[in-house]
């Protein structure tokens, strides 16, 4: 059952669309990885169901309800956090100040959850008073990811969260991921590291120009050989 | 007198400074930090450099003023302080509510156009010349003394009594109240900024303006906030500048310069940098443009005092030339480091 859903999602920022029927969705305590060669609209479709680019057509539904009238500030209120690829933390304030600017909208004492933040990043509780710009690109990752977090989220959507880091940061980081959905948060992520992250995917889609080319479990995904041969190289 | 300087001669060099650089540029310097922090703040808010500042600053006075002659007319006064300071929550609500009307009229409309920076720019010249003209129209272009109370800290004549120098250190109560108030509201603003939900939201929305929507911060709380910062540090600081000198509306208008030279010379959009640059900027001004030409007569020994008499008043500057010393401080900056000393943006 889906928890949100992007269904026949059209449109693009004016001019041609970008996005061409594309269908994606993810239940709660799900991962659902949206994988394509560049170009194929995975950023795009994600951030139509966020409410970042006007719909031409399809309509977007989270929990049942039909939110595609609403702003990205609504939905962020009703439970969506975001991730975005870049310039995905605030670099002049401490770590614990961007996870109280990610709790912003709560007027309850949010001083637990933070705990529980820190708890799934420990590094980041040693550096809580340290400047986030300051931190390593992994590390930068996780305060952006914790700050999303902090409004206690029953979706989060995460843009290529590993682009730029190695690969045993990007173990650990899809190791939180992980470690997330078991809290029964609907994950949604757009990764390059296609394979990486089938690996940990409950559902995969493939996009290609717009449109969804394959879709099934990521085990699924990782075991069709057109899948292997054309998108992740043999 | 031997060939060596007594010790009462260094003294009486060292209070001759103190009273005709030290203390001025400390007042003066204060006076344009305060003015600094209001460019920077709507610098790293609203993402212009507003030109409308100093025409902002001698509204808020002029407000503060026309309050202070209203009390004073009701025979309230303050005791030794002057009565301007009752007056100030006045004119600082005053130009806070002008502020916010011209935002809305004005700023508003091409925050939603996404306007470019510089169209922001030119539409802040055209609220500097109304506000300019508001001004004018309200009190008048001439000169105006507001000034009561007690007129000074220490005079020089009992400076002398007291310590025997023939030298006198002036200070004037607007100098000593400058420099107290100056700190209190910058101790008050960082407090806010560092400590409180509007002020970090401020911080996050002047960092990444995207990431704080997406974190749900209000824009329109966080612009109004800056306005009503802006409008109290723009008020407050030209209130003082005009119980040290004294009023009048083109001077004001001619304060820009030095104040943006403090906010880039600090790095703009950085308030720590805006109160560095203002006493960088003032300390600059003072000591070209100061005559030392006595400081060196009583340092030197005698059988050179007439060199240095053929020498003239050993100035590096007139006092004519005080702008142009923020000028070029602000044109060897912009060459050779854009961003200020603190790291501020690049404009």
């Amino acid at each position: 059952m889906n928890y949100l859903l992007g269904e026949d999602m059209t449109g693009g920022y004016g001019g041609a669309d970008i996005l061409r029927g594309c269908t994606v969705g993810v239940a709660r305590g799900e991962i659902a990885v949206i994988v394509g060669p560049n170009g194929a609209g995975k950023s795009t479709a994600m951030k139509a169901m966020l409410g970042l680019l006007e719909l031409r057509q399809g309509r977007v539904v989270l929990g049942g309800e039909d939110i595609s009238e609403l702003t990205p500030q609504a939905r962020v209120a009703r439970g969506m956090a975001f991730v975005p690829q870049n310039a995905n933390v605030f670099v002049t304030l401490t770590v614990q100040e961007n996870l109280e600017m990610g709790a912003y909208l709560r007027r309850d004492d949010f001083t637990a959850t933070m705990e529980e933040v820190f708890a799934l990043f420990p590094v980041l509780a040693h550096k809580r008073r340290q400047i986030a710009g300051e931190l390593s690109g992994g590390q930068r990752q996780q305060v952006a990811v914790a700050r999303a977090l902090m409004t206690q989220p029953s979706v989060l959507m995460l843009d290529e969260p590993t682009a730029g880091v190695s690969p045993v940061v990007m173990d650990e980081l899809f190791e939180r991921i992980w470690a997330i959905r078991e809290t029964g948060v609907a994950i949604l992520m757009v990764e390059q590291n296609a394979r990486q992250a089938l690996h940990i995917a409950d559902r995969g889609y493939v996009l290609v120009i717009g449109e969804n080319r394959h879709s099934g479990s990521g085990a699924a995904l990782l075991a069709n050989p057109e899948v292997r041969k054309s998108f992740l190289g043999g | 007198m031997g060939k060596v300087a007594a010790v009462g001669d260094v003294l009486n060099a060292l209070v001759l400074l103190a009273n005709f650089v030290l203390i001025p540029a400390l007042s003066y310097g204060a006076q344009l930090a305060l003015g600094a922090l209001g460019v920077t703040l709507i610098y790293a808010v609203l993402r212009f450099s507003n030109f409308a500042h100093g025409d902002t600053m001698a509204f808020g006075t002029m407000a503060t003023i026309l309050a202070t002659w209203w009390l004073q007319s009701r025979g309230i006064g303050f005791g030794p302080l002057p009565t301007a300071l009752l007056a100030l929550p006045v004119g600082i609500a005053a130009t806070a509510l002008l502020c916010v009307v011209v935002d809305r009229a004005v700023y508003r409309h091409y925050r939603r156009q996404a306007s470019p920076p510089v169209v922001f720019v030119i539409a802040s010249v055209g609220v500097m010349f109304m506000i300019n003209g508001i001004v004018r129209f309200v009190i008048g272009p001439d000169d105006r003394q507001f000034a009561d109370g007690e007129r000074f800290l220490i005079r020089a004549r009992d400076f002398k009594q007291m310590t025997g120098l023939s030298e006198g250190l002036t200070i004037k109560t607007s100098q000593g109240l400058t420099i107290v108030i100056a700190v209190l509201l910058v101790a008050a603003l960082f407090w806010f900024l560092q400590k409180t939900r509007s002020g970090k939201a401020m911080r996050a929305f002047s960092d990444n303006e995207d990431l704080a929507l997406l974190s749900g911060i209000d824009p329109r709380r966080v612009v109004m906030t800056t306005w009503i910062l802006t409008a109290a540090l723009a008020t407050v600081a030209g209130t003082l500048y005009g119980l040290d000198k004294s009023f009048k509306p083109f001077t004001y208008f001619h304060l820009l310069l030095p104040i943006f030279a403090a906010a880039i010379v600090g790095g703009i959009g950085q308030p720590v940098g805006a109160i560095v640059g203002g006493f960088i900027i003032a300390f600059s001004e003072v000591t070209l443009t100061y005559a030392y030409k006595k400081f060196f007569a009583y340092l030197l020994p005698q059988q050179w005092e007439h060199r240095i008499l053929d020498l003239g008043l050993l100035q590096l500057l007139s006092t004519d030339y005080k702008f142009a010393v923020s000028f070029l401080i602000l044109v060897v900056v912009l060459v050779v480091r854009p961003t200020g000393i603190f790291r501020g943006r690049v404009l």
